[in-house]
């Protein structure tokens, strides 16, 4: 989408816009009151819908994909988790891909509302997620593993690319909710992690239904 | 220590990411435009309500606008526009002359187009206690002339700035943000001039 004010030559592009759409609702008021207002409302659909064109060939296409190195013979994990970061199904996978001596880093994204995000009032909802992380990191370290974690930014491939920038990772685990219960299968977290980073990515999906039900789900 | 590939040549920390999904300048603009379309609003509310809703004749009998000097301010600011487009592109060129002219000039226009609003508001022949007519093609007219006042000022600082050299090629985030602020003064002014003295 262009921003009219993202530049000077954005906006003068926007200027030149108005310009003639200013004219055709002129020209066309000349001839009929209505005429004028059937200029106006295309010519602001014109506008809004030249807004919403891309402003250069190819600013749109996916940035390069992001990959990541460890040092020889050391084998890292990252794990993003946030509501889920204590699930079993989550834990028992972390078990199963880490080797003796892996070094583990769990991103717990906060995640506060739309209205809370927008006026920067995040403080509850990183204190949640810190809770639910030292939860965890509890029981992680009880398996042997070397682990640590963090709060991370609420969108959580920019948690993601924030983790890697400081703990190079040779895989990524990602845990969601079930499929109609999670904001990030919706926005298709998976699929724009797969898109944004060269690095096996594991989903795990975490139903705390299931896992607390005393008769097994078959 | 792991490395991160896509960042290889990079020396130091990382470069900072912010916990917001937009940047603070990006929502700074934002905000600036939404307080804009807030502060404008309310007065084309106001003319709306007047003009369409009560049906006030526009302009009032026995007043008159001044179109035709107000087409000849519009294209004075609209040049203007050109112009200080046309001294960005300058120094995005190296050319510093090209800058200094297309500033001045841009500034000589915008004071034009300033003192030509006054002489018409001293000659017009009626006030804004001349009733809702009036008081609101002042309140539009003056609050776009407080913005074209405002834009002046930078022009100002920035043609003083360009004649010091402050900026080139490579550094001219003052001329750009300056462009933007007189471009958005402009488009006001056309939807001013249209709904006001034309429509």
């Amino acid at each position: 989408m262009r921003n009219p004010l993202r530049s000077e030559a954005e906006a003068f592009r926007f200027l030149i816009a108005v310009i003639l759409g200013a004219l055709v609702i002129i020209g066309a008021a000349y001839v009929s009151t209505w005429l004028g207002v059937a200029a106006a409302v295309l010519a602001v659909g014109g506008i809004a819908w030249w807004l919403k064109q891309e402003p250069v060939p190819g600013a749109a296409d996916p940035p390069r994909r992001i990959t990541s190195e460890t040092p020889a013979g050391v084998h890292r994990v990252l794990v993003v988790a946030n509501e889920t970061v204590g699930g079993e199904a989550l834990l028992a996978t972390i078990e199963r891909v880490a080797r003796p001596g892996t070094e583990l880093l769990v991103v717990a994204p906060a995640m506060p509302s739309q209205v809370r995000h927008w006026a920067s009032d995040v403080d509850g909802a990183r204190a949640d997620a810190e809770h639910r992380l030292q939860a965890s990191l509890t029981r992680l370290e009880a398996t042997g593993l070397e682990v640590r974690g963090e709060i991370g930014d609420d969108d959580p491939l920019v948690a993601i690319e924030d983790a890697l920038r400081t703990f190079g990772a040779d895989e990524i685990v990602i845990s969601t909710h079930p499929e109609g219960r999670s904001h990030w299968l919706e926005q298709d977290l998976i699929g724009r992690a797969q898109a944004r980073f060269a690095l096996p990515i594991t989903h795990v999906v975490v139903d705390f239904a299931a896992e607390h039900s005393p008769v097994p789900r078959g | 220590m792991a490395t991160h590939a896509e960042h290889l040549e990079h020396h130091g920390p990382p470069a900072p990411h912010y916990s917001s999904r937009i940047t603070p300048g990006v929502l700074g603009m934002f905000l600036f435009i939404a307080s804009e379309i807030m502060l404008f609003g309310s007065f084309f509310t106001a003319y709306f309500f007047v003009r369409v809703v009560n049906g006030t004749p526009w302009p009032t009998p026995p007043f008159h606008l001044p179109v035709y000097v107000a087409f000849i301010n519009t294209c004075i600011l609209v040049t203007s526009s050109f112009t200080v487009h046309w001294a960005l592109q300058s120094i995005k060129r190296g050319n510093v002359w090209g800058l200094r002219a297309g500033l001045l000039l841009t500034f000589l226009m915008g004071l034009t187009f300033l003192i030509t609003q006054a002489i018409e508001y001293s000659r017009i022949g009626f006030n804004t206690t001349d009733g809702a007519f009036a008081t609101i093609f002042f309140c539009l007219t003056g609050l776009h002339g407080a913005h074209v006042f405002v834009g002046l000022s930078i022009l100002l600082f920035m043609t003083i700035r360009a004649f010091r050299g402050h900026f080139s090629a490579e550094h001219h985030d003052g001329v750009e943000i300056g462009g933007i602020y007189w471009h958005f003064v402009d488009v006001m002014w056309i939807v001013v001039y249209m709904t006001v003295y034309i429509l």
